[in-house]
């Protein structure tokens, strides 16, 4: 009977996840100023940002994708109240005393407001309980340190532990180059977490976003039992300047993007941000069998 | 700096090579003389900086794997291709006997002079070189054969026919699948060890570095060239990044340091492989009192608590 009954006030945890959904999605500090326009980094049209909103960040004009923050993909594939966020503290550590690492991670923080560059948090897809990481790339352009490996390998281990669904999306430049050796061995701790999971039986869905390059592509991003990718988002291992300046030849329009991976085998389906939810459900459902889930 | 002592000491040795025999008494003055200046020389090199060690680490005479396999095995048997399209020489993989014990050889391979490294692609693999390592570290697993790795690449190779074939998704797979073998895994990191290419011959339960050996996320020149774009500054780039073996073995990213020769390895490759031989008997023979599954959580425990 309980159930039945709506909450009629959010909790103060949904309210905080929506509050900082909303700050992402107005693109600005604070949630109460919002910002009225918002230029298409492709195309240079302008349209009001709740006409950006509407359409999920997606150019009204021209298609684009523009990248989008964390919080704000979560809560466009979550059901409404069932995000609860996992390890927000863990955050990275500066081991290699970088110089100048300390100071440029709280910059970062303080613009985006994340302590690291990815959200990880469990929550309910069409009532399904899953656990979902979003790496965000505006956050030192997604790359990943010991604060992103750790957070992943965590959240993998939650879901290793609870039986429940893993989605990743991710977004990253590659390694965190000033955490060194330590950040190419997130890879091997990564992909260990996920072989784990995988030989537990546990389903693994990685969602591909723009750009996704180096490091995560050649570990978890690539590990997924399905794989998706969202329209024209670059994925690759070495990125497009690097293979240009080797091999020295400017490359064909299209190489490296989720078109160009789907016809080399690499993605199961390129899902439009409107279709995410939607087809996040029909995979979680294809692989519930009598109520037991995994 | 490294390269001018190597260079005298070359002088020196050439000097000494010229020498006729029979040796008379001025001549025998001169060779102890030239001996006293070597030996002064390879003083020099006791203390090296991290851009020094990246040097001796990338020295075209440094020992290549076909040199390993030759001096640390006998009956080797290389097994070509990844049955998918393609063999990747840039990868040398078989089986050998290591002291009578059968074990799957797998390791970069650089070419010591231009032809050479053209054919192996300088060391840097595609997919397909990786795809054939999964493969016989499989075949490892099912026969169960320890699995040794020698590591020396300046990363995995950036082109459009790597991309293609999916350089990240291979790469990934190895990783994943390296991480639960159930048989030894022991890798060696015996010249430059650059990136996700190097990392994916490396998922070991011990890893040992060659004293001059360089294991990092990037080459330095990469490294300088992201951080400041300006690939010139690679030298500072060696300090900063921690790359040496020594850095490596504080971080417990290596579990070993080998020894080499004063002055690197490219001075007496049988000293060097006298160390190594000694230091992979021990480890080995350590490894092998082991389960399957010991050996699996072992390496998921070593990596998992990297930077937690």
């Amino acid at each position: 009977m309980i159930r039945l009954i709506k909450p009629i006030l959010d909790t103060p945890k949904q309210k905080a996840f929506e509050w900082k959904a909303r700050r992402e999605a107005n693109g600005t500090a604070q949630p109460w100023q919002e910002a009225q326009f918002f230029t298409c980094p492709k195309c240079q049209r302008r349209a009001t940002r709740a006409n950006w909103s509407e359409h999920l960040y997606v150019c009204p004009n021209c298609g684009h994708y523009q990248p989008i923050g964390g919080y704000y993909r979560l809560s466009m594939i979550l059901d409404h109240g069932s995000f609860k966020e996992l390890n927000e503290k863990t955050t990275g550590r500066d081991f290699l005393h970088f110089p100048g690492y300390p100071e440029k991670l709280s910059l970062q923080r303080r613009k985006t407001g994340l302590s690291e560059a990815v959200v990880t948090a469990t929550g309910k897809i069409h009532g399904i309980q899953v656990v979902a990481a979003v790496l965000d790339s505006r956050f030192f352009m997604g790359s990943m340190g010991t604060g992103v490996g750790e957070k992943v390998t965590l959240a993998v281990e939650y879901a290793a532990a609870k039986k429940l669904p893993l989605i990743i999306f991710s977004a990253s430049g590659g390694a965190r180059m000033q955490e060194g050796i330590y950040s190419l061995m997130q890879m091997a701790k990564t992909s260990a977490a996920i072989a784990s999971f995988s030989a537990k039986g546990g389903l693994y869905i990685s969602y591909l976003t723009h750009p996704t390059t180096g490091g995560v592509t050649a570990s978890f991003a690539s590990l997924g039992d399905i794989t998706l990718a969202e329209p024209h988002a670059l994925i690759g291992f070495a990125g497009p300047r690097v293979i240009e300046q080797t091999i020295g030849q400017k490359l064909p329009a299209g190489f490296q993007r989720s078109e160009y991976l789907e016809e080399h085998g690499f993605v199961d389906k390129i899902v439009p941000r409107s279709e995410m939810r939607e087809t996040l459900a029909q995979i979680l459902k294809l692989h519930t069998n009598g109520g037991k889930r995994l | 700096m490294i390269r001018d002592i190597l260079k005298q000491i070359e002088e020196v040795d050439a000097a000494i090579d010229a020498q006729q025999e029979p040796l008379t008494d001025e001549d025998t003055a001169l060779r102890s003389a030239l001996l006293l200046k070597r030996s002064n020389l390879l003083n020099e090199c006791r203390e090296l900086s991290a851009e020094d060690k990246v040097f001796l680490a990338r020295h075209p005479r440094r020992p290549k794997i076909d040199e390993y396999i030759h001096a640390l095995f006998t009956d080797f048997f290389e097994q070509k291709g990844d049955r998918q399209c393609k063999e990747d020489p840039s990868i040398l993989g078989g089986i050998a006997l290591y002291k009578g014990l059968p074990v799957t050889v797998i390791g970069h391979r650089k070419g010591s002079d231009l032809a050479s490294n053209m054919t192996y692609n300088f060391g840097m693999p595609g997919p397909e070189g990786y795809r054939k390592a999964l493969r016989l570290m499989r075949q490892a697993e099912k026969f169960g054969r320890p699995v040794i790795t020698f590591i020396d690449t300046p990363g995995a190779y950036p082109g459009m026919e790597a991309e293609a074939r999916g350089q990240g998704e291979a790469i990934a797979r190895n990783l994943a699948e390296m991480s639960q073998l159930t048989v030894p895994v022991i890798a060696v990191v015996t010249g430059e060890g650059s990136s996700g290419g190097a990392l994916a011959l490396g998922v070991a339960n011990k890893v040992l570095m060659l004293e001059n050996a360089v294991y990092s996320v990037l080459s330095p020149e990469g490294f300088a060239s992201i951080l400041w774009k300006d690939a010139s500054r690679h030298g500072e780039a060696c300090e900063i990044m921690k790359l040496t073996a020594q850095d490596l073995f504080e971080f417990h990213v290596a579990d070993e340091i080998v020894p080499e020769p004063l002055g690197g390895a490219q001075l007496d490759h049988g000293a060097l492989f006298a160390c190594l031989d000694v230091a992979l008997t021990k480890n080995l023979a350590f490894l092998r009192k082991f389960s399957g599954n010991t050996l699996a959580a072992q390496r998921y425990k070593k990596y998992r608590q990297i930077g937690q």
